[in-house]
């Protein structure tokens, strides 16, 4: 009997584990072994690990890809401004969801769902329609260009498509739920006392939220600003239609190399570096989030 | 259920045996080579306190947990490798673990479904069982829409409704408030008689385990620390922690001075008294025992008497605090060498009386059957 | 108290106001006559021109229909694994290759969608040079992609609304003697369903919304609905696709309305027969 039970365990747990190991797992791996190879014209254009000499397998690892990479300023440049980028998104998505997730965690009960799902509905309508909103919002003969000329703060129309601003408001505004969700989980879970208690103790407001409210919401913090950072890095589709032309993105880089140039082991190069770059922001977060988990399963056990 | 030809001094065989259970969770040894027998038709308590290992050892009875070593058997069968869903026993879960999208008919039906029997004894069973906690009028209603009493009789009549030989009880009472957990516990002693299974409860209430049990077993750190009638654990606890950890008691330490035949003579040297016991203790003189006397078994005297009057059970103090329980009232009494005694009054003089205690010198003194003399 | 209180409010009336500012101007000029974005035609508006461009339009009606087979295709699988998933990670307590698992159920979340596309893509050419299978990209490759991805977001859903419920619900079922196949079936899945609905739904919306992971995978004759939209917009702004987008926000917008909406009654009955239970206790 128990060995009925392991058994279906076994298969509960394995099939979605097999499933990943395939398509999640070994492609990793592929990546890996394509950016050690040399780029050839052939279908597929890269040359084989392995060539066979007398029966047996003689490595050729090349290192060109990388060596590519590094010694073209190009590539450095555009893997510090994704860098950049992403760092500056986080902040201003934590500036602007901050008080906002405070705010609903503070609102009546009766607001509360309806402010969540406000923001969450623009999250389950079409990302690449949204940000294609903004263009019409953002071009010279956009609609902010003709108010601000109507209004006559403008003589000339400046230029806000194509710029690290319209860049930075694509991404804050398509990130911004994600930034939102956890920290109104964490701030939602306050116990208000807390706050009572340290008003009767004679602290003043700010005082309150910089020394009870903040140091509590830090998982929150942590969980929204990796949930930002770590998708911005390698995001495609804001910076090739709301992004400078002059400077582009890592994960355009990518895409670039990839579908234009049709370098294979650059391609793949460029993706181990950026994973590189963020096994550390996602490990924290498995981190952040699993300590969550416990805790959700600790309050259900009480 | 074959009547077996009794041939008449053969001892009744135990319905539970546990055979030097042990399980290990990770390094946490959580129950420690327990050996326990229970008998057919018992209500037997585990009490313990948190992390004792007594919610442990009714999981490895239930079958959620499977022993690292030694065996359980449950009518002389071996039970350690059967799942759950095939063992003769139910459980009532200390969150009653009702299913919440199903009525409380289904609820109960749920497992008596499990057996294959017809659509109408089904429902017959089922009737019956929740004629039986009298929750007959909710049988439509969903857990959430039932009160916490409510939620408990139905938990109650599930688990019985399979008519299980034996039933494992979770704290069954901890998440009632006091007056509906003491109507409870009697109402769970009627239908433990009526219905004859035999019950084992986990608790940490100790006042419910008097109540409920025929035996009980106090657990500490994964062990048994004792088994017997509450009576026999209440009045001659084995060690320290039972005597302790059973109502309140106040711990003498002190050496044997001398013994002779049933009569010990301890020298309780840090309280500066000396106590008389007649018990049968294993010791010799020298060894470091402690006399464990109850609280209510002290008689305080308020005249102040002569040291001569002194017997070997008295002892002289100034009553500390006193604390007004209605029934009783608790004195915290400072003997002269400093320790202090705890007594307590049945309340018979009212509270008038109570109050004029505080500070009054007085004169505590005790049986010698009374002391318990512990070597562990 | 105060003070801080009417900054986080202004804050976020603003920050609502910034994410629905686009949206309200993409639904208002999806009806403009001009072909100009910019100029509103107040003469011939509002018309449903663009609307009857859109249906016109043959390569969006394709896409259309494919995105919606792949999504409800990948949708499903992905719903059926991440539940498995799901259970295993929040039921079967520390086994062997968990935090394998864990990491492989989660990364894909966080992944950048290029890695993942590029990585996917290189599997398929891959598998394709070895066994011959999948014969070169198109909707199978898009579904298989979009199931990987889709199937992280599921499982987070599932095991979550498992971490709320209490284990002994399980074990209850089993003490009452049914099998674990059976306990599944009558205790766990009525239980998790609202949250299997939940990822089904968040499982096909991702598919549907999906460009750069079907970019790699589609190959050169299969295009995604955002495949198109894509293509359209990088050439400029064109007014068909405000009223596509129009179209999706309002299908969208009143199926979170109407479920919002239904759980608060649920929720309300839900609290009321709470009362009504206590009060009878009394």
């Amino acid at each position: 009997m128990q060995l009925e039970r392991r058994a279906g365990r076994r298969l509960v747990a394995g099939i979605p584990a097999l499933w990943l190991a395939v398509f999640f797992l070994v492609p990793f791996l592929i990546v890996l072994k394509i950016s050690f190879s040399e780029a050839q014209l052939a279908i597929p254009p890269y040359a084989p690990l392995f060539s066979w000499a007398h029966g047996l397998p003689v490595p050729r690892i090349h290192l060109s890809s990388y060596a590519y990479l590094f010694t073209n300023p190009l590539y450095l440049r555009s893997y510090l401004y994704s860098i950049m980028v992403a760092a500056v998104s986080t902040l201003f998505c934590l500036a602007v969801g901050y008080p906002m997730a405070y705010a609903i965690a503070r609102a009546e009960e009766a607001w509360r769902s309806f402010l969540l799902m406000l923001i969450v509905l623009p999250f389950w309508t079409s990302f690449l329609l949204r940000v294609y909103a903004w263009i019409g919002l953002l071009q010279n003969d956009g609609l902010i260009n003709n108010i601000l000329l109507r209004i006559g703060l403008l003589h000339h129309p400046v230029t806000l498509l194509q710029t690290d601003f319209s860049l930075y408001v694509g991404i804050v505004y398509s990130y911004l739920p994600f930034m939102i969700l956890p920290l109104y989980a964490n701030l939602e879970k306050h116990d208000p006392a807390l706050l009572e208690a340290a008003a009767d103790l004679g602290a003043r407001p700010f005082t309150i939220f910089l020394r009870v409210t903040l140091p509590q919401s830090l998982p929150g913090i942590a969980a929204g600003s990796l949930l930002v950072f770590i998708p911005v890095v390698g995001e495609y589709v804001i910076p090739t239609l709301l992004g400078r032309t002059d400077q582009i993105m890592i994960g355009r880089m990518l895409s670039d190399e990839f579908f234009d140039n049709r370098d294979w082991p650059v391609a793949s190069g460029v993706a181990i570096l950026i994973l590189l770059l963020l096994v550390v922001p996602i490990v924290l977060l498995q981190r952040v989030e699993r300590r969550q988990l416990e805790r959700e399963g600790l309050e259900a056990e009480a | 259920m074959n009547a077996q030809p009794s041939t008449a001094p053969e001892p009744v065989p135990p319905y539970v045996r546990l055979q030097a259970v042990s399980k290990k969770f990770g390094d946490f040894l959580a129950v420690d080579a327990v050996s326990l027998e229970i008998r057919r038709g018992e209500i037997f308590c585990l009490l313990g306190g948190s992390g004792s290992g007594k919610t442990t050892l009714l999981r490895l009875l239930a079958g959620f947990e499977t022993p690292s070593a030694g065996r359980i058997y449950i009518d002389g069968e071996d039970m350690s490798a059967v799942p759950p869903y095939e063992r003769p026993v139910n459980m009532m879960f200390q969150s009653y673990a009702l299913f919440p999208h199903m009525t409380v008919e289904r609820n109960v039906a749920f497992g008596v479904e499990q057996e294959g029997l017809g659509r109408l004894e089904v429902r017959r069973r089922v009737e019956q069982i929740l004629e039986i906690v009298q929750m007959s009028p909710y049988v439509g209603r969903k857990p959430h829409q039932l009160s916490g009493g409510q939620r408990q009789r139905v938990a109650l009549a599930r688990a019985l409704a399979k008519r299980p030989k034996l039933l494992l009880l979770d704290e069954p009472l901890a998440a009632l408030d006091r007056k509906l957990r003491e109507r409870t516990q009697f109402e769970l002693l009627n239908i433990q008689e009526r219905l004859g299974v035999t019950f084992i409860v986990v608790t940490h209430d100790q006042g419910e385990a008097m109540t409920l049990a025929t035996r009980m077993g106090v657990m500490d750190r994964g062990r048994i620390a004792q088994v017997g009638t509450p009576a026999q654990i209440y009045e001659s606890p084995v060690n320290r922690f039972v005597a302790d950890f059973i109502g309140s008691v106040n711990l003498m330490e002190g050496r044997v001075a001398a013994r002779c035949d049933r009569d010990l003579t301890i020298r309780c040297e840090p309280f500066g008294c000396t106590v008389r016991a007649a018990r049968c203790v294993e010791c010799a003189t020298g060894d470091t025992v402690w006399a464990a006397i109850r609280p209510e078994k002290i008689v305080l005297a308020s005249e102040e008497m002569p040291d001569e009057a002194l017997g070997d059970n008295r002892v002289r103090g100034k009553v500390r605090e006193v604390a007004y329980m209605g029934d009783v009232s608790i004195c915290l009494v400072e003997i002269d060498s400093g320790k202090t005694v705890r007594v307590t009054l049945p309340n018979r003089a009212g509270l008038a009386a109570q109050r004029d205690l505080r500070h009054a010198p007085v004169t505590l003194s005790w049986d010698a059957a009374s002391p318990v003399i512990l070597t562990r | 108290m105060r003070r801080t209180g009417l900054f986080s409010r202004t804050t976020l009336v603003l920050g609502l106001a910034f994410l629905y500012v686009p949206i309200v101007s993409m639904i208002v000029y999806s009806f403009n006559n001009s072909r100009l974005v910019t100029v509103w035609d107040a003469a011939h508006s509002p018309t449903l021109k663009w609307y009857g461009v859109l249906f016109s339009d043959g390569e969006v009606l394709d896409a259309a229909w494919l995105s919606l087979r792949v999504a409800i295709c990948a949708a499903t699988v992905s719903t059926v694994l991440g539940t498995l998933a799901g259970t295993a990670l929040a039921r079967f307590g520390l086994f062997r290759g968990r935090a394998l698992l864990v990491g492989m159920t989660t990364a894909p979340i966080v992944m950048p969608e290029v890695i993942s596309g590029l990585s996917l893509l290189l599997l398929f050419v891959a598998l394709e040079q070895a066994i011959g299978w999948p014969r070169g990209m198109g909707a199978l490759t898009i579904t298989l992609a979009h199931i990987s991805f889709c199937m992280a977001y599921v499982t987070v859903v599932v095991q979550s609304r498992l971490a709320g419920f209490d284990e002994s619900l399980e074990e209850a079922a089993q003490d009452l003697g049914a099998r674990p196949a059976k306990v599944f079936w009558r205790i766990t899945l009525p239980l998790i369903l609202p949250a299997v609905l939940a990822g089904w739904l968040l499982a096909f919306t991702l598919s549907w919304d999906d460009l750069v992971i079907s970019q790699f995978v589609a190959g050169p004759g299969s295009s995604t609905l955002p495949m198109v939209i894509f293509s359209k917009v990088r050439l400029g702004v064109s007014p068909d696709v405000n009223a596509l987008a129009t179209l999706m926000v309002s299908v969208v917008a009143s199926g979170v309305v109407v479920a919002t909406v239904w759980m608060r009654h649920r929720q309300r009955r839900r609290e009321r027969d709470a009362q009504l239970a206590a009060a009878a206790n009394l």
